[in-house]
């Protein structure tokens, strides 16, 4: 498989190169939002939404900013891109489901500082990707996370059931939880050569 | 604004402690995760990165702090991150031209500094209610905390994983490497170690301070 081609990019975003199983990317939401399925999916699906907005923006954002040579300008105008498709993911779940807006608290606005979201669309400008491929890309990661966060809640939901020593409860034991997690997604390295 | 009418408490030994320990923002607070894990595969990487959160938590909190009569509230959040953006675009051409390998080596990590919640959360929590002096302070010893955090986290990892401390060989020739500290899974499982012992100090501490306690 080509290393450019669109599967390719998608596959690797996806599960080779996880953003939060391999690169730690997101891990704030990753460990606040695992508690529940019900939350996780939904959470997924945000994310997923800001990032597929966020990377189309990013790519003509970069273009004009090469265009006038002024690059060092990219980390602001990307913020302000992401905050922005942020805020309008939250007007939409807060006007058609409230409930789902509750139960996600503090977490959505949050998404503004999700690391995994600015870190796709750095990684999308360093590796210059074209338009095709920067949306591949996006639809990779934003998948990868919520395929992430949807494993590691499913098996919270778990581990609420398991006889844990009392000092591991809680953020040790998610953590200890998460690197089996990545360990197993190592497994899918050798996908790429 | 209450907060300025209100006269500070005095700067006192807490203002910066707090940070170091007691609200250490990784191993206590839980923030600033994503870079404590993805650069602490070395001591020498963690120690970078700390220094670097540092300065941009100083610069950011010391700038709040100066304008936080002038910034609405409504619009805080984004001013805070422009600002602290700006402090991560400097640091991050700063690093460019002193070490391009540390720089090649940290990658995208530098910029990602921006979106690093301990940071954020300072800002909002802190600088943004208390006179510059407490906010320098305490900025400089949350930027401490996190990067003690990063460098216990980076050097575990390293000696278990390459055999060595800031680049020195610990061991002798027949040292096999734990290539796993090294991975990803490696830093989920060190952190994951360095809460238990967190969590095994603190309840010690409680103990001791209420013996009849459940």
């Amino acid at each position: 498989m080509a290393h450019d081609s669109l599967t390719f990019i998608f596959l690797d975003a996806f599960l080779i190169n996880n953003l939060v199983l391999a690169l730690f990317l997101g891990l704030c939401p990753f460990m606040g939002v695992s508690n529940k399925l019900k939350t996780a999916v939904p959470m997924g699906a945000a994310v997923m939404f800001v990032m597929l907005v966020a990377s189309t923006c990013a790519y003509g954002i970069n273009q004009i900013l090469v265009r006038y040579e002024i690059e060092y300008l990219r980390l602001i105008a990307y913020i302000a891109v992401i905050a922005s498709a942020v805020q309008l993911v939250e007007m939409t779940v807060k006007k058609f489901s409230p409930t789902l807006f509750r139960m996600l608290g503090i977490f959505l606005p949050l998404i503004t500082t999700n690391c995994a979201i600015l870190g796709m669309a750095l990684f999308q400008t360093f590796d210059g990707y074209s338009f095709p491929q920067s949306l591949s890309y996006s639809l990779g990661s934003g998948a990868g996370f919520s395929l992430a966060l949807i494993l590691m809640a499913g098996m919270r939901e778990k581990l609420d059931l398991a006889d844990v020593p009392g000092i591991c409860t809680g953020a040790a034991a998610a953590f200890m939880l998460a690197g089996l997690l990545s360990l197993a997604f190592m497994g899918f390295a050798g996908l790429g050569s | 604004m209450s907060a300025t009418a209100r006269a500070p408490k005095p700067i006192n030994r807490q203002t910066f402690t707090e940070g170091l320990w007691k609200e250490n923002p990784v191993f206590v607070m839980l923030l600033g995760l994503c870079p404590a894990l993805a650069v602490s595969n070395t001591a020498v990487n963690a120690l970078a990165m700390g220094v670097a959160s540092t300065f941009v938590l100083l610069g950011s909190s010391l700038l709040i702090s100066l304008l936080r009569d002038f910034i609405p509230k409504q619009v805080r959040i984004a001013s805070y991150i422009i600002i602290i953006a700006t402090f991560v675009t400097s640091v991050d051409y700063l690093i460019h031209a002193l070490s391009l390998e540390l720089y090649n080596e940290l990658g995208a990590f530098i910029q990602l500094i921006v979106v690093n919640c301990a940071i954020l959360g300072r800002a909002e929590a802190y600088a943004s209610k208390h006179p510059v002096g407490h906010a320098v302070v305490n900025g400089i010893g949350m930027g401490g905390g996190f990067t003690l955090a990063l460098v216990l986290v980076g050097a575990v990892r390293e000696i278990l994983g390459f055999g060595t401390l800031f680049g020195v060989t610990l061991f002798g020739e027949q040292f096999q490497p734990w290539s796993v500290f090294i991975l990803p899974p490696g830093g989920f499982f060190v952190l994951s170690l360095w809460l238990v012992l967190f969590a095994y100090v603190r309840r010690r501490r409680d103990r001791k301070e209420a013996p009849h306690g459940a």
